[in-house]
């Protein structure tokens, strides 16, 4: 990742929080490079159906609408106001008192207003007025109402490819406002005429042919998954078992492709094959449902159902009992707050019982899938792990609470059992930083990509600053979460504001610290890193 | 300039209400209007425009279950949950909302950011929700004691609430307590609203023309009371008048007085078209009156829509030859 273009971290935290003298409406948006994303490609749209593939770009003049775009987006404006209750109110409840304004990763990381999250909602929300609401109608700008132009669209695509959905501003907002819905809603809208990204829409394309959001084909996974069963015998001494699209196993393991395909979510991955080894899980990994993160959350909710189907549909075709899902943040969110709803019933699976500890997983019974961190803390829980933490000695761990299993789940409690298991040195980052008011690695919602860095590193300042406080005050040099985008973005995000501090999945750690049955002695961990340091 | 314009238009509304009112005050035939019909304009119209606003929210149905989960969830037996903050059944949501609608409990989490030493820190900002729960609870109270106006006899709780009010008997006749809370509630959020540059930025025409509304109507509520004192037994039978519909147009009130109701009906009116309903719309926000138990109970989306999806098969008919040459199974040789 090059940080070339882009200020350096001490001019980066220059921060001017007075707002423009220009009024909000007078403030056109200007696309300066570094702080957007580029348009999703014609090739990625046309296999997705999805309306007006063609060739552009946001800084473009000419955005090549269609001809009655406005009329598109206000129709399929009415249509959600009368299919989401949460937008109806969320459109019309707001006092503007501005409790949410400083809570917001991207407002703290650029003091640009519009994205406060009171105010990214009110770009959406002067163009509801003028056309859904009387006063609007009659009054205008006096009663917060505006035309739908060009302008306005190019505002709603800057600031709502600039909110990464992490919920932080709802857990403040006094009516619950949820700024992921509003730019979900949003995002929607964009898509509508073809206004969309290509960090969202590719994987997505991907996703719906192959089955993950990288394009990963049945005979790559398979030669990856083999590749880190070879690195976990090398390291080991242990041969651990690659069953993929196995029928009659009882449990159908789904991940994110982000852990099979980059460092150092693959050491995560493997962490996760080496459990299943130990513990004689009989699972399989699917090929069609290779991905449990879901990019159609980032589009529109008909794509997210879309995506999430083959997820049921391959435990089905399999036969298993219930479904274990790895660590991911925005995948959750899915699994946990759409799946059952959009493509369930799932009556064809029993419900999830640990075949371990025998342990009943009653939160999940109708869902029958599993979070990793639940099963494993109750492995650990019911001693049936042998786990030596000073083989994580060389790691100073602080946890990072990833938005959507915090805000859209409340596990909090789970992956710091398991770290308080597998490290000797654990610390928390300050309280205002953590669980339910965890920030965000400013790169989640599909805005994770190289040509957006410096809104990222904007975005991911407050969270980089918090394992900054703790890199000082305690060491820390190893940043564990349970995402997969973290994974990916936080890394970048430590090189840039607190170099030094590696990034790691809990499963990673967790490996490190398994004692196996039959192992050599470890000199080395995952990463062939010494033991001990 | 264009920051002030919202309020320099919402000073002006205000202004031209009072002179409205004095206007009404000195003609005889208007003070009929004032007093006799717009009475139930005003009120039919708060009334039937809440409900409308109700029911058109409640009319959208709640495809999701999108709780904002601010606490651990239940999950293992032996993990400590949070039954408020993450409730995961009936009786959590109601604690939760309770919290939510009687101590503000979201705002309460509230911090300010600042860049210190180079870096974010979250100070501790309890000001806002201070003085608006303050504000909120004032404005409930004084509302129940006029109460006293529309009642007859007085029920013993009212008159005990009031006595409450006054309790320590400052001036004559008793200064109430809660009058006091509603202006400083009141002027603290309409100053942060004026003087803190980010909240007036976002601030709209109707965000200061809420306040100054009310902030008129506790005002010319306390010159009647303690300056330019009304005739209580005139208002008294007003008041009564209207709840027995048979109003007449009183005599020799005075214009303070015009000003007062002239002010409440258009705070009444006004309430439905404004972000006033917030008061009903908390009730129905779907991130905080849903239980958190998604995966435990199937929520059911009334809508649920069947969309296009690549099957297994149009998958394997795609992958077959790569999938065996990978000595992966398949379902079709």
């Amino acid at each position: 990742m090059s940080f070339d273009k882009i200020p350096k971290p001490d001019q980066l935290i220059q921060i001017q929080y007075a707002p423009p003298k220009t009024g909000w409406m007078e403030t056109p948006v200007e696309f300066r490079p570094g702080t957007w994303s580029y348009s999703g490609t014609a090739k990625s749209l046309t296999a997705l159906d999805l309306p007006n593939p063609r060739s552009w770009q946001p800084s473009d003049d000419d955005w090549k609408l269609p001809e009655n775009w406005q009329a598109i987006i206000l129709s399929g404006m009415k249509e959600r106001l009368g299919k989401y209750r949460s937008f109806r109110l969320f459109m019309d409840v707001c006092v503007r008192c501005g409790a949410c304004a400083d809570k917001c990763h991207f407002y703290i990381g650029s003091g640009d207003p519009k994205n406060m999250p009171v105010l990214r909602a009110e770009l959406l929300r002067s163009v509801y007025r003028r056309y859904f609401t009387k006063s609007g109608k009659l009054f205008g700008r006096l009663a917060g109402a505006r035309d739908l132009t060009m302008d306005v669209l190019k505002e709603w695509f800057y600031y709502f490819y600039q909110c990464t959905e992490c919920r932080r501003c709802s857990a403040f907002c006094p009516f619950g406002i949820d700024q992921a819905e509003i730019t979900m809603m949003g995002r929607e809208l964009l898509n509508l005429v073809g206004c969309n990204i290509n960090w969202v829409t590719e994987p997505a394309a991907n996703c719906f042919r192959t089955g993950n959001h990288l394009g990963i084909q049945p005979g790559g996974i398979k030669d990856i998954l083999d590749f880190f069963a070879d690195d976990i015998e090398e390291r080991t001494g242990v041969r651990v078992d690659v069953p993929i699209n196995k029928k009659g196993a009882d449990i159908l393991f789904v991940t994110p492709s982000g852990d099979y395909f980059a460092d150092p979510g693959t050491y995560t991955c493997m962490g996760y094959m080496m459990l299943f080894h130990e513990i004689g899980l009989n699972y399989t990994f699917s090929t069609y449902a290779s991905e449990g993160g879901n990019f159609g959350l980032f589009s529109s909710h008909e794509m997210i159902k879309r995506l999430n189907a083959k997820i049921y549909a391959e435990a089905k075709r399999l036969g298993v009992k219930w479904i274990l899902g790895g660590e991911c943040g925005h995948m959750w969110r899915v699994l946990n707050q759409y799946m059952d709803t959009m493509n369930g019933p799932a009556d064809f699976l029993e419900e999830p019982v640990s075949p371990i500890t025998g342990t009943r997983f009653e939160n999940a019974k109708s869902t029958k899938m599993v979070h990793i961190v639940e099963f494993t803390a109750d492995l650990i829980r019911n001693n049936k792990l042998k786990l030596d933490p000073s083989r994580n000695d060389a790691q100073r761990v602080t946890f990072h609470d990833s938005c959507n299993p915090a805000r859209a789940m409340g596990l909090f409690e789970e992956p710091r059992y398991i770290i308080n298991h597998v490290c000797n040195h654990f610390y928390e980052m300050a309280e205002d930083t953590i669980r339910e008011k965890t920030l965000c690695c400013g790169g989640g919602a599909g805005l994770g990509n190289d040509e957006n860095i410096e809104m990222r590193m904007r975005g991911g300042m407050p969270r980089a600053m918090a394992v900054k406080q703790v890199r000082e005050k305690h060491g820390v040099n190893r940043l564990a979460c349970i995402c997969a985008i973290d994974r990916a973005t936080l890394p970048p995000l430590m090189d840039y504001w607190v170099p030094g501090v590696t990034v790691s999945g809990v499963h990673e750690l967790l490996a490190n610290a398994l004692v196996m049955k039959g192992e050599k002695e470890r000199t080395t961990d995952l990463r062939g890193d010494p033991i001990g340091g | 300039m264009k920051l002030m314009k919202n309020l320099g238009l919402s000073i002006s509304a205000i202004l031209i209400l009072t002179l409205l009112a004095m206007g009404i005050a000195m003609n005889h035939s208007m003070t009929y209007l004032l007093t006799v019909i717009i009475p139930y304009a005003a009120f039919a119209v708060f009334l039937a425009g809440f409900v409308y606003r109700i029911v058109k929210w409640g009319s959208a149905p709640v495809p999701f279950r999108i709780p904002t989960t601010c606490g651990q969830g239940k999950s293992l037996p032996w993990i400590k949950t949070n039954p408020v903050e993450n409730p995961s059944g009936f009786w959590g949501v109601i604690g939760r909302m309770a919290l939510e609608i009687f101590l503000f409990r979201s705002l309460f989490r509230n911090t300010q950011v600042e860049i210190i030493g180079g870096r974010p820190v979250y100070g501790s900002a309890k000001w806002l929700w201070l003085f608006g729960l303050m504000f909120h609870w004032s404005l409930l109270i004084i509302v129940v004691r006029h109460l006293r106006f529309f009642i007859e006899p007085i029920v013993p709780w009212i008159a005990a609430l009031s006595a409450a009010d006054g309790f320590f008997e400052i001036g004559i006749p008793t200064l109430y307590l809660s009058d006091i809370a509603l202006l400083t509630g009141l002027s603290f959020l309409f100053l942060r609203r004026v003087i803190v540059p980010q909240i007036r930025y976002i601030s709209l025409f109707t965000d200061y023309f809420s306040l100054l509304l009310i902030i008129g109507i506790v005002s010319t509520g306390l010159l009647m009371r303690h300056f330019f004192p009304a005739d209580l037994n005139a208002v008294k039978t007003l008041a009564m008048d209207w709840v027995t519909f048979s109003p007449v147009a009183p005599q020799g009130i005075s214009a303070v007085f015009y000003i007062h109701l002239c002010f409440v009906f258009t705070l009444m009116a006004w309430f439905p078209a404004s972000k006033l309903m917030h008061a009903g719309g908390i009730f129905l926000s779907p991130t905080r009156n849903l239980a958190s138990n998604n995966r435990r109970q199937r929520h059911v989306n009334p809508w649920n829509a069947p969309v296009k999806v690549h099957t297994y098969e149009e998958y394997e008919d795609e992958f077959r030859d790569k999938m065996k040459a990978a000595g992966l199974p398949v379902e079709k040789e």
